[in-house]
């Protein structure tokens, strides 16, 4: 045990040797740290026995994956701009991204087909695709009359496990990831949405609510020369 | 019973993949336009078949046949199509058409990274595996007509 422990300094001191100031160590250890992760979780899947179950294995190993990145790339973003805006603006765009390329793995893995409303797609989304990417079941509340607007309650966020927001980025919505996924997955089965936070519990409040409101539905069209 | 070919659209239209396996004639204008053909023409009987459904629309248009092929056919909410020409021998083939979509177009060319949506699909991978699918099914035979 004080043999690992002493390789553990050693290896420490060599660091700070090879960097100049703590933020690089500290950058340096976080990245040494990701690496280490990425495999751990292949680990744990070996030795626990969780493995066995297909769609639980994928959870837990994109869970993982999204923690890790999530927390990597905010620091990476915090540092590219300067204001909260701007990283809040990213984190959405980031988002998006993914969730154009995510509702095809969404589909593809659950055999849901096209909703008829938005209170079915509230639904899906809170029970089937919650559930498979994130592992909670978020709860839906405060329909608009018109049925066009909806909140998403979430009791706990995994994203934000061991995330504590510096008083610098006061303004920063750490989760903001989340509201891209959303706005580029159901754009990209027709529907134009806009999601955002109005409750984080980040920022002292009680529960993390996104508030979801339905523009419109995207028509599809024949490709231009064509008759 | 045999596989003739095989489409792969994605909402806009564009042909994201080809390829064929016994197919004796060919239509005799450039690949680009029967591409072309063959999406405007899914793109009416989609509407088509929707317009004049006297029940509610579940699956919609799913497969149609003339007296020498059978076109299937397999769409995606996210628009993504699949499109199958066999001859006639061959029955429901939904779950195939599944599976490509969703064991082979989404494992490697949506969470593939380097592979841009969109556009014309350049990976090895993707065409080899889907070739060796299609070769393997239970409907496919080289001696047919």
């Amino acid at each position: 045990m004080s043999r690992q422990a002493n390789r553990g300094t050693e290896s420490k001191k060599m660091l700070c040797k090879d960097y100049e100031n703590d933020e690089d160590v500290n950058k340096q250890l976080d990245k040494m740290g990701y690496n280490i992760g990425v495999r751990l979780i292949e680990d744990f899947l070996a030795r626990s026995n969780v493995g066995r179950c297909h769609d639980f294995r994928e959870t837990a190993d994109v869970i993982a994956k999204v923690i890790i990145l999530s927390h990597l790339a905010m620091q990476t973003l915090c540092k590219d701009y300067e204001n909260d805006e701007d990283v809040n603006k990213q984190l959405d765009k980031m988002g998006y991204n993914i969730g154009v390329r995510l509702i095809e793995d969404f589909l593809a893995r659950s055999n849901v087909g096209r909703c008829h409303d938005f209170r079915e797609t509230a639904d899906v989304i809170a029970k089937v695709a919650f559930k498979m990417y994130l592992g909670i079941t978020p709860s839906i509340t405060n329909w608009s009359p018109a049925g066009d607007e909806f909140s998403l309650i979430l009791e706990n966020n995994p994203l934000v496990d061991f995330v504590e927001l510096p008083d610098n980025h006061s303004s920063l919505i750490y989760s903001n990831l989340l509201c891209g996924v959303l706005r580029g997955a159901l754009e990209m089965v027709q529907m134009a949405v806009e999601a955002k936070f109005v409750q984080d519990t980040l920022k002292g409040d009680g529960v993390t609510e996104i508030r979801m409101r339905f523009i419109r539905r995207i028509e599809d069209n024949l490709p231009a020369g064509e008759e | 019973m045999t596989v003739h070919n095989l489409y792969l659209f994605d909402r806009n239209g564009v042909c994201l993949h080809y390829s064929e396996w016994h197919r004796k004639k060919q239509a005799g204008i450039p690949k680009e336009e029967e591409y072309k053909l063959m999406y405007g023409m899914l793109f009416s009987i989609r509407s088509f078949v929707s317009k004049m459904s006297p029940l509610d629309m579940k699956d919609g248009f799913l497969a149609f046949q003339t007296s020498r092929y059978k076109l299937h056919y397999y769409e995606t909410p996210t628009g993504i199509k699949v499109v199958m020409n066999t001859d006639l021998g061959v029955g429901p083939i939904r779950d195939v058409l599944h599976h490509i979509y969703s064991a082979l177009y989404v494992e490697l060319v949506v969470k593939n990274p380097l592979c841009p949506l969109g556009q014309t699909v350049q990976s090895e991978l993707f065409r080899s595996r889907l070739d060796s699918y299609v070769r393997s099914l239970p409907f496919f035979s080289a001696r047919a007509g």
